[in-house]
Order: C-alpha cells, then structure tokens, then sequence
C-alpha cells in the first residue's frame, strides 16, 4: 500500500513537472507572438499580410490558453471541448454566411 | 399539494417559501403557474382576433389595436407561454430522471425564473402605458424602429431581460445534464426528455445571443438614435431579420424538441415497451438541433437572398425532415405490439402523430423556395406553423402534464375531464387550423385586419373562429379539472403508471432532497430493470448519509425587479431624462445583489442521517 502510494506520488510528481515546464514553454512563446504581432505592425508591412498573420496569431495562442492553462487537454474535459468547437463553428458559419449575404 | 403545507404555515409564510425558494420542484411550479397565465392571456388576445375576423368588413377591434393584439399573441405564446411551461416540465422531471438532489446551480435556477416573470411584465405594461407593440413578434425593422409611441419599447426591453433568464436557465440545465446524472446513467441511458432537454439546452446557449444582440441594436436604434437598422444612415434593415431568424428557427427546435422527449417517454410508458430505435432517437434528435442552425434563411426567401442562397437553404431545411420523420416511425413502432393503455396522457401522444405529421408535411412544401413566394405572409404559413407549434409543443405540453402531474403534486388529473379536454382542444385545433391551409392558398395575407366579402373567404373564416372557440373550451375545461384535482382527487402512490424511469422510484410529491440515497442505474428505462428482476425500488449507489442542500434566497428576486425598474428607466429617458435615475437606481440594485451575492458565503445546509431515518421510519 505504502509502495503504491509512493509510485503514485511519484507518477504526480513527474506529471506535475512535465506540465510546468510545458507551462513556461507556451507562455513564452506567447510572449514572443505578441511580439511579432507588434512588430509586424509597427514594421508597416503590407495589410493584407499582416491581419491574416495576425488572426493565425491570435488562434493559435487561444489555444495555448485553452488547453495549456484552462486544462483542456485533461481528462474530464471533452464535453467542454465538444461545446466550445460546436460553439465556435455555428458562430463561424453565421458569421460568414452573414457577410456573404450581405455583403456580396 | 402545497395548499396544504400553505394551510399549516399561513399564507405569508407560503408566499415568501416561494419568492425565495431554490428548489427545481418548487421553481417549476412558478414556472407552470407563470406560464400558463400567460397562456391564458395569449389565448384571451387569440380569440379577439377571430372575433374580428369572423365575418368580413367587421369592426370589433380597431386596426391599430388588432396589431398590438396580433403582436403580443405571438409574443406572449412563444416566450411566456410554451417556454416557461418547457421550463416547468424540465424543472420538475429532468433531476429526477437523472437521479440528482437538485439542479446544478439552484440560485440560477430561481433568477432565470424571475427574470422572466419580469420581462413578461414589462412586455404586457403596454397594455396599461399608451400601447402594447403592434410590428408582430417578429418585429422586422424598419416597421419596430419607426413604431411610434413606447409600444416596440416594451417588446425590446421585455424580451432582453426575459431572455436573459431563459439563457440563465439552458445552461444551468447543461450543466445539471453533464455533470449530475447518478452513478450509472451514461449519455445512452438517459431517458429521451433528458435528452432532448440537454439539445434545447444546447440550442438556447447558442441561438438566445443573436436575439441579444438583435434587440440591443434595436433599443439602440429606437431609444439612443443610431441607426444600425436604418438605410438612410448607412445600415441596414435585413441583418434585423437574419438576427432574428438566427435565433428563431432554432428557437422553434428548441421548443418542439423536449415535446419529442415527452411523448417518446409517454409512448413508450404506455405501450409498456422501451423506445423502439433509442439509438437512432438520440441521434435524430442531435441531428435536428445541429441541422436547426442551418436554415434560418427560409424564413427570408422572398427577401431577395438571389437563387443561389436561396437553393441551399431550401436544401438544407429539406433535410430536416428526414431525421423527423426517423422519429415519427419510432413512435409508430413503440406502439406496434404494444400493450397499450389509452388515457389522457396517450390521447395527446396519439393526437400528435397524425397532427404533427400534418405540419411538417406543409413544411417541407414552404421550403420549396420558388412555391415560397406564394405561400410566404399567407395563411399558410399560419397553418404552417399553427400545425407544428399547437399540434406539437401544446399537445406535448398537455401530454407532459398529465403524464407526470402525479410526480409534482401526488394526485393524478381527472380522467373524464381529461378526456374532455383533449377532444374538445383536438376537434376544435383542426378545424381553426385545417382550413387556414385553404385560405392561404386563396390568398388570403397573414396579419391583415380585415378581409372584404365575395372573395369565398367568408366561410373559411367563420369556421376557423368556431374551432378557437372549441379549444377555448377546451383549455377551460384544463383548468376546471386542476381545481377539481386539487379539492377532491386522493393522493396516489409514487408510480401510478408503472413507470419505467427514475421519477418514478420516489414518493410523490418527492421530499425537497428527492433521493434519500443516489440511485445505482444499471442500465436504460432503470426502474423497470430492477422491476424485471423482482426488486421494489432502486438499488442505491450509496450508503444513507447526511444530504447537503443549497439555502433560500431573495435575492433572485430582488435583482430581477432591479432590471425591471432599470427598464423603465431605459423606456422612458426618451421622453425626460431625468428618468435615467430611475436606470441607476435599478441597475444599483441588481449591482448591490450581486455584489452580495459575491462577497457572502452561502455554504447551503446538511440534512441530518438520523433525521432522514426518522422520515423512513413513518413512511
Ligand atoms: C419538417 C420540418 C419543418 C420545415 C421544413 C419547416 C419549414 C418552414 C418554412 C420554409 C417556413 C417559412 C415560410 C414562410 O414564411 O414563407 C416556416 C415557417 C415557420 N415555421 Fe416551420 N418548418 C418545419 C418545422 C417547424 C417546427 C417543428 C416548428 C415549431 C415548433 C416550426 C415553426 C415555424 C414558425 C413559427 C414559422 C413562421 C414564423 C413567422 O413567419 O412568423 N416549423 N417553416
Ligand atoms: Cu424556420
């Protein structure tokens, strides 16, 4: 028994490690988009290369957010996980379809 | 029922039992009490309007007000009526079928009740304050943004704040859904209204914030003068109706789906079978609340979307009659083979078959784009919708309370009056409706005040009338029969159907804590399982241990009239600005309750094993 809990500590232990330095790792690539993103813009480059960069920018690090800090990547969480992407996609098609209608 | 408790504690005590009160049981008896008010005044405005129309040329109301009357029957049935009575329905059974002590978050459960009820009385304020809104519940721009006086105000400010509570609610259901079912009950074992309160849920979460942002660009446009919806400005009037129709083609789903639920699980109860083709239920039931977002735009073929957007959409809604009618041949083969029992409850499953089937069919004729363009704003489309909303979520309703009123108030309904009831409503349905098919198809436009004679349209008219009165009847004899129930009916045990779900293992009325140990489910339609194997009730998931419930609050309550105070503040600032204090007084109001809210522990209150063992003992 003793044993057993030793190794599970262990296992959390290591978990807790690996997760942590995962942690450090996204936060500071975080850092560094932002500062592409800013010197993107203050380089003046062309618009049309800069929004979509931007936007690509922006998804990604949402998603170091989502699943590095929020947890999502834990068990548990695949309901959440399955409503924030149906979610996300009815928001997308309405909005695209929207526009599209709208403004074509 | 309650009058007794009300008796014994005297009637303050009742009353602020129920202001305060954070129980999902107790909620859905506001629910069902608010509701079906409403439902009464819907149906008082409904009959007016076939008053007007039962002979041509006739003058019994005047125009302006046979709009306000038009405006506010929609209004009134679809967001005071069918979806706090769907809320009423899920308050009451969904725990219990999931085998939970309460909802998940039981202080969101009583705000989103209040913050209804008083959206709903800001909407009829109207009526009293210079005029109800008169551009129908559809309220297109530019018609709601030029109404003149506060009529359209009242809708705008109504609805936002009614339908912050019905958001409240789906995702306080969501939550309750995923996270609370009793150890056992996986996804593929819930029971179908479970299932389809999780969709309608889901539905509400993502279809109620396009009417949020569609009404505050219309209280904007109206009360603070931009111009969102206003061409001459630069806006422009049809992202209203894409807004609108975002929100209310799903909205439609969300109100016929937990009525599929409530007769899959009366159907099914009745025939004493399980559900024929579960599987495939759930499934068409994920697939219609997926397809439900898809096809807003059908409502809209005669805007001028071009034939390109129209050909999807009137694809796309096509499609959803397929997973319908996956779900109608389900029904039919439950009953096959069945040991049917007819009774209310199954008269209003039965009735629903034919009728709804009827609706859907002239569904798949409007999505037709090209036929569209003469069905569209003709009484066609009334029958249309008339057929599906009446033939499906009132039937559903009405099914839903005869089927469970035991489990809410330890009585069943008397079956005469029933039976009453449901031929009167049924006979009197069909022929309002029916032959509104043909009026359309002659012509004859929707939300017109009067019609001329010699155009053939007399005796359509008039017998459209006389149904009204038939179901007027109808809902008359309902209430007759819940006053009689309550006097004079004895109280039965806790599964007078032989029941096949978890509702119906506890006693009726259930005590506030509902389970006194969590329910072990060993597989789908649990109650029936352990009574194939000869057992009386539930195996329980655990030993009888204290229960923690969540405590009363007022402040729901408080906080909603907030809003509703602020409301007023928002309406009447057009006029005098010094009526924005009543807008920070209000909303410094609901503010201070939720800055309570925030800052007190409320840790909720244990009910004792040795009291719980006492309670067993006298039973
Ligand atoms: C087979 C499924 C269905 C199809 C294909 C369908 C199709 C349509 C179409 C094309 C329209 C627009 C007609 C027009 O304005 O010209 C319409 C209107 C409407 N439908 Fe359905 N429908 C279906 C089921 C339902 C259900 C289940 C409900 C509600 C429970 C519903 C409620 C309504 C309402 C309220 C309107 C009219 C809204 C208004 O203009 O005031 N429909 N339907
Ligand atoms: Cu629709």
């Amino acid at each position: 028994m003793a044993e057993n809990t030793n190794i599970h500590e262990n296992y959390k232990r290591k978990k807790n490690k690996e997760e942590m330095k995962q942690q450090v790792i996204t936060f500071a690539l975080m850092i560094v988009f932002t500062l592409i993103a800013f010197g993107m813009v203050m380089a003046d480059l062309s618009k049309l290369f800069v929004i979509p960069v931007l936007l690509v920018l922006a998804a990604v690090q949402v998603g170091f957010q989502l699943y590095y800090f929020m947890h999502m990547s834990h068990k548990g969480h695949e309901m959440p996980a399955l409503m924030i992407y149906s979610g996300a996609f009815v928001a997308f098609m309405t909005v695209l379809t929207l526009s599209v209608l709208i403004w074509w | 029922m309650s009058t007794a408790v009300a008796q014994k504690k005297g009637f303050g005590a009742f009353i602020w039992d129920y202001l305060t009160t954070v129980d999902h049981k107790k909620i859905a008896h506001l629910y069902l009490v608010a509701g079906g008010l409403f439902f009464l005044v819907g149906g008082l405005e409904a009959l007016l309007i076939r008053i007007q129309l039962i002979k041509p040329d006739n003058d019994f109301v005047s125009a302006g007000f046979y709009n306000e009357l038009l405006t506010m029957h929609g209004t009134t049935m679809i967001f005071l009526a069918a979806m706090p009575l769907i809320f009423a329905i899920m308050n009451a059974v969904v725990p219990l079928q999931i085998g939970a002590r309460d909802v998940a978050f039981p202080f969101l459960n009583s705000l989103g009740f209040w913050l209804f009820l008083f959206g709903g009385l800001i909407l009829n304020c109207g009526w009293f304050l210079g005029g109800a809104p008169d551009a129908g519940w559809t309220a297109y721009a530019p018609l709601s943004t030029v109404s003149p006086g506060h009529g359209v105000d009242f809708y705008v400010l109504g609805l936002q704040i009614s339908g912050a509570g019905t958001l409240i609610g789906g995702i306080n259901f969501l939550v309750t859904i995923i996270n609370m079912r009793a150890p056992g009950m996986t996804y593929m074992r819930m029971p179908l209204f479970t299932w389809t309160a999780l969709v309608t849920s889901t539905l509400i979460l993502f279809a109620f914030p396009a009417l949020t942002v569609g009404l505050f660009l219309l209280m904007f446009d109206r009360l603070f003068g931009s111009g969102f919806f206003n061409a001459s400005m630069g806006g422009n009037s049809v992202i209203w109706e894409h807004l609108f129709w975002i929100f209310g083609h799903p909205e439609v789903y969300i109100l016929i789906l937990p009525a599929f639920g409530v007769f899959s699980d009366v159907l099914s109860t009745f025939s004493k079978k399980r559900l024929f083709g579960y599987t495939a239920m759930v499934f068409a039931t994920t697939l219609i609340g997926f397809l439900g977002f898809m096809v807003w735009a059908h409502h809209m073929f005669a805007t001028g979307l071009g034939p390109a957007a129209n050909s999807i959409f009137a694809i796309a809604t096509m499609a959803i009659a397929v997973p319908t009618g996956i779900k109608i041949f389900n029904w039919l083969f439950t009953l096959w083979g069945g040991t049917i029992t007819i009774n209310s409850a199954m008269l209003w499953a039965l009735g629903f078959i034919p009728s709804f089937t009827i609706g859907g069919t002239t569904g798949v004729m409007l999505a037709a784009a090209a036929a569209d363009y003469q069905y569209h704003d003709t009484y066609f489309v009334v029958a249309h919708f008339h057929y599906v909303i009446v033939g499906g979520v009132v039937f559903g309703l009405f099914a839903a309370m005869h089927y469970w009123w035991p489990k809410m108030f330890g009585k069943v309904l008397n079956e005469t009056l029933g039976q009453i009831t449901f031929w009167t409503f049924f006979t009197g349905f069909h022929l309002t409706f029916f032959i509104q098919h043909f009026l359309g198809l002659m012509g004859m436009p929707r939300r017109y005040w009067t019609f001329l004679p010699g155009q053939h349209l007399e005796t359509g008219n008039l017998v459209s009338s006389i149904g009204a009165f038939l179901m007027a009847i109808g809902a008359i004899v309902f209430v007759i029969n819940v006053i009689y129930t309550s006097v004079k009916a004895p109280k039965v045990s806790g599964d007078p159907w032989d029941g096949r779900t978890l509702e119906w293992s506890i006693p009726s009325p259930p005590p506030h804590y509902n389970f006194k140990q969590t329910p072990l489910v060993r597989g789908l339609d649990p109650l029936w399982i352990e009574k194939m194997e000869g057992r009386k009730g539930i195996t329980p998931a655990e030993p009888l241990d204290d229960i923690h419930m969540p405590n009363p609050s007022i402040l729901p309550f408080i906080m909603s009239l907030g809003l509703f105070i602020a409301g007023f503040g928002f309406i009447y600032q057009v006029d005098n600005l010094s009526y924005l204090w009543l807008v920070i007084l209000g909303m410094g109001i609901t503010l201070g309750c939720m800055l309570t809210r925030s800052v007190k522990d409320d840790l909720g209150h244990h009910i004792h094993k040795e009291d719980l063992e006492k309670e067993g003992a006298e039973q």
